[in-house]
């Protein structure tokens, strides 16, 4: 998160070197962009708010740990698409689950779909591009996902023993 | 005001009085939705500003005829090399790739390459895959984008040309 401030600091700076009102007018876009989608944002953490407490991480170890691992990787691609968690939790939780005995092939639906496939997300993501394209891209993104965990299944020998 | 927004205000008044009332009461399942808020909301607010603020240096700065040259109808396969490469530092979540994603399409950008970039934000952050890398190895990381990335640019591509055939335009945000 640092280098952003580095990146922005400098390049406001750069900008305030070279001309001040085009910086004075791009700050204004952005307080106006960002004014106009804090709704969107509000909604989307009051949302991810509710569902963080209603899927916490103990029941996603339950769940990825079923016998079945077919059904397990429905269920991983389902949690990973209804939950947005932060990469520095998710990947910690995913190698702890790998060391539990959790196939790869599950841990990938998981951590694919919690990458690629936002439920929560879709406030913003709706405001931009409309409900109808925000539910293709996610639902493409769910296969796309699907596809990469059932190669890492393949490749990690998990799915023909 | 709309119906709709009235709806949201009082949506929006009802959680903050949940939450105000639980932290009141000490009603646990209310104090945890509250922390969970304040720990989401306090992540965003790092990021937001300092995201906002190069989406608007880039809408006065950079040209619209080098977006539209490098990445707009007219460009080719190096238009999507260069939104993976903007993706792949994109910081925060996929919900800050959308009002990126509206600033490249304002500018003139194809479709088929805001797609591309939402994808390559969501899989190629390096951050986040040097964290997956270290947990889940390299090889999983390694196989992940070798499988996803042109799977996400194909689609991308029928997604965005069909869109652009139907005349589909992105809003602006609201």
């Amino acid at each position: 998160m640092y280098y952003l401030y580095i990146v922005a600091g400098l390049a406001l700076l750069v900008s305030l070197i070279f001309s001040r009102e085009k910086t004075t007018r791009s700050l204004k876009i952005a307080a106006r962009r960002f004014i106009m989608i804090l709704p969107a944002f509000l909604l989307m953490i009051v949302l991810i708010s509710v569902v963080l407490y209603l899927v916490p991480d103990e029941l996603i170890s339950r769940y990825l740990g079923s016998d079945n691992k077919f059904t397990a990787m429905a269920l991983a691609s389902l949690l990973g698409s209804v939950t947005v968690i932060p990469g520095f939790i998710a990947f910690p939780l995913a190698g702890i689950l790998v060391q539990k005995g959790v196939v790869y092939m599950v841990v990938a639906a998981f951590t694919t779909t919690l990458m690629m496939v936002g439920v929560l997300t879709v406030p913003i993501e709706r405001a931009y591009f409309g409900l109808k394209v925000t539910v293709i891209r996610n639902i493409i993104s769910f296969f796309i996902a699907l596809v990469v965990a059932v190669v890492i299944g393949l490749s990690f020998g998990e799915i023909f023993q | 005001m709309k119906r709709n927004t009235v709806i949201k205000i009082i949506l929006f008044a009802g959680y903050f009085v949940f939450l105000v009332v639980s932290w009141l009461t000490g009603f646990n399942s209310g104090q945890e939705i509250g922390r969970n808020f304040i720990s989401f909301s306090t992540t965003m607010l790092g990021i937001i500003p300092g995201a906002f603020i190069l989406i608007g240096l880039f809408e006065v700065w950079v040209k619209r005829e080098t977006v539209e040259r490098h990445l707009g109808e007219g460009s080719d396969f190096r238009g999507y090399l260069w939104v993976i490469l903007l993706g792949s530092t994109t910081v925060g979540g996929l919900y800050m790739a959308f009002p990126v994603a509206y600033a490249l399409y304002s500018k003139g950008a194809k479709l088929s390459v805001i797609f591309t970039y939402l994808g390559a934000a969501a899989i190629c952050r390096i951050p986040m895959a040097i964290f997956e890398a270290s947990f889940l190895g390299v090889k999983f990381t390694v196989i992940r984008w070798l499988v996803s990335l042109p799977l996400v640019i194909i689609t991308s591509i029928l997604l965005g040309n069909y869109l652009t055939r139907k005349g589909y335009k992105v809003s602006a945000g609201k």
